[in-house]
């Protein structure tokens, strides 16, 4: 499947209203689209998921101390049970604590990979639009053919080849996700550098960086943070992927990925606790994600609002 | 609007040269030379050179790239030193197993997801559309491997009615009568499709019930039915042809994690197997072949939303 929403296609989204709906009295942006997030209960569940994961795999480790390093044959794969709340692998490793390390993995890359995706892209995106010209034309091809070129698979050529970390897969992760941040902040750019706040600054002798970083992108934040969820999803789902394949981190260090592929190997054994935990892990994430993202995307959008 | 296509295509063309001279460098960097798979490790460095100097492996990268581009056009698609045989052989003998995996999938998706993102959007906030809409949701935030494992625990392991592994034939028509080996396979990635393409759909129906032609319609006295099947699907349905072409290259080159999970020799397990083997020259022609189908497809897409949309053509 297309990682992403491509360009091209309109914004989808669930409780959406019809094109052309009531347009609200202009309030200040920010706090309305913050009341509208708050209001929006999906929104706040994605919130609470994403929280508890958080605190699940950053903190859950500093007061449940499960065995994920030395291997014991003979405590090998039990059921759940007391000392295992959820069992233990084939290592004889305690499989809470897996999920807890690599879910540190998984969310360290989500969000590691998206601000690589987001700088470049918003920066790439910023100066294509503000310069235009050449330099727009040449900047977009180079967007058009990193979205052309299969990402998943320059990411295991990669992992095969050099291996894999949490740094180089959030480095090259972000490093082939940035032209949609790229595309969207050009978009906007495009349309706030015509505004006279912006001729404004540049009569008053704004050179073109400062009036990207102090004008164009603090006006195109809105595009952003709302791209910033669905690249941080997009970036979990794809090193579940990459690690499912048996491409990503390995002992000592694990992803949720990886915790599913050693499962799927006793499937037949019945062993559901090495599969089932894990797989519920990934998917609560990336719901929570998209939920997140859905919703700002929502609240920011003026003809949404419902007042 | 010819204006427009010419250029379309023109930069479909220099978008791929960009792709391919990206690729070819990429993988150049990191595995400039076969030489060592085709001499052993052990080989020496002077006979590693003498190798390198009679392939053409010792010229610039810049020259390499244009062989192979040559080589490309004459239908080579380079040499699998390990397998000892051609890439295009070995592409040749998967192909159809990926087409036939990816395409039924693609064509049962929409079969599944058209009707279903219009009833949504009718019937829409009604309990079926909320139903609908969650699973759509669960699906979509799903690895398509999850999905697999659950149906492989449900309809193979649980209650052994399909097989958990798909057809390991080397004949098409095999392949396609063994249904209870593919029907998992086709219905993961089916499923999968489902979701992303039902959204969509419905998202769009949703537009397009609210515009003004729909109400005149209605207002002529139309039967509902009528206004569906006339003047709203086939302005919903334009999202699909963008979505439809974006499905090209997996239909082209297999879809890799599907065919991994359920053991299918498509292309996409080829893929995989030649990264366990190093095989750059497959990992090359497969990469390069799925861009070259991705900008097909946005291209084809494209050109197909102007036919179809006028708005767009006269713009």
């Amino acid at each position: 499947m297309a990682m992403g929403q491509p360009a091209s296609l309109p914004p989808l989204d669930v409780g959406r209203a019809p094109e052309g709906g009531e347009v609200g009295a202009i309030q200040s942006g920010w706090r309305l689209a913050l009341r509208e997030f708050s209001r929006n209960r999906l929104a706040v569940t994605g919130i609470a998921i994403l929280v508890f994961f958080v605190i699940f795999c950053f903190l859950g480790p500093l007061f449940y101390h499960g065995d994920i390093l030395n291997v014991n044959p003979i405590a090998a794969n039990e059921p759940p049970g007391a000392g295992h709340p959820l069992g233990t692998d084939t290592n004889g490793f305690d499989v809470l604590g897996q999920l807890m390390k690599g879910g540190q993995a998984a969310l360290e890359i989500g969000f590691f990979a998206a601000f690589v995706g987001i700088t470049i892209g918003s920066l790439v995106g910023a100066v294509a639009g503000l310069i235009g010209g050449i330099v727009d034309a040449t900047l977009m091809r180079v967007v058009d053919i990193f979205l052309s070129v299969p990402f998943l698979f320059v990411v295991l050529i990669l992992a095969v080849r050099y291996g894999a970390s949490v740094l180089s897969l959030s480095l090259v992760i972000g490093g082939f996700t940035w032209p949609v941040p790229a595309r969207l902040v050009r978009g906007e750019v495009l349309t706030i550098r015509e505004r006279d706040f912006v001729l404004a600054a540049r009569t008053a002798g704004s050179g073109n960086w400062r009036l990207i970083f102090r004008h164009l992108l603090p006006n195109a934040l809105g595009v952003v943070i709302v791209n910033v969820t669905f690249q941080v999803a997009d970036a979990i789902l794809a090193v579940a992927y990459v690690g499912f394949l048996g491409f990503g981190l390995h002992y000592p260090n694990t992803d949720w990925g990886d915790l599913l592929s050693n499962g799927v190997g006793y499937l037949t054994d019945g062993y559901w606790w090495l599969i089932y935990p894990v797989g519920t892990c990934i998917v609560l994430t990336v719901m929570a994600l998209n939920f997140i993202g859905d919703a700002l995307r929502d609240s920011m959008d003026v003809r949404l609002r419902r007042r | 609007m010819t204006a427009y296509l010419l250029r379309r295509i023109g930069t479909s063309i220099i978008v791929l040269i960009g792709i391919s001279i990206f690729i070819f460098l990429l993988l150049h960097v990191i595995f400039p030379s076969p030489a060592r798979i085709v001499l052993g490790l052990r080989a020496s460095d002077a006979a590693v050179n003498a190798w390198n100097k009679a392939n053409g492996f010792d010229r610039p990268w810049f020259a390499q790239y244009l062989s192979y581009v040559n080589a490309l056009f004459h239908g080579n698609l380079g040499y699998s030193y390990v397998l000892n045989q051609s890439v295009l052989s070995l592409f040749q003998e998967r192909v159809a197993r990926s087409v036939y995996l990816s395409g039924m999938a693609l064509l049962l998706a929409i079969i599944i997801a058209m009707p279903l993102g219009i009833f949504q959007a009718v019937k829409r906030n009604s309990l079926g559309d909320n139903v609908f809409t969650s699973a759509a949701f669960v699906l979509y935030s799903m690895p398509s491997y999850f999905l697999g494992l659950i149906f492989i625990q449900i309809f193979a392991l649980s209650f052994p009615l399909l097989s958990f592994e798909a057809s390991q034939s080397t004949s098409i028509w095999t392949v396609m009568g063994d249904w209870r080996a593919m029907l998992l396979p086709i219905l993961t990635l089916t499923l999968i499709q489902v979701a992303f393409f039902s959204r969509y759909m419905r998202s769009s129906s949703i537009d397009v019930l609210a515009q003004d032609y729909i109400k005149v319609a209605r207002a002529k006295g139309l039967p509902e039915r009528l206004v569906l099947m006339r003047h709203m699907v086939r302005n919903a349905s334009l999202p699909m042809v963008t979505l439809i072409g974006l499905s090209l290259p997996n239909l082209v080159a297999g879809n890799l994690v599907t065919e991994y999970l359920f053991n299918y020799q498509g292309l996409g397990l080829l893929f995989f197997d030649s990264l366990g083997k190093e095989d750059y020259p497959t990992l090359l022609a497969y990469t390069l072949i799925t861009a070259f189908f991705v900008v097909l497809g946005n291209l084809v897409a494209d050109i197909a939303l102007t036919v179809a949309d006028p708005r767009i053509r006269l713009a």
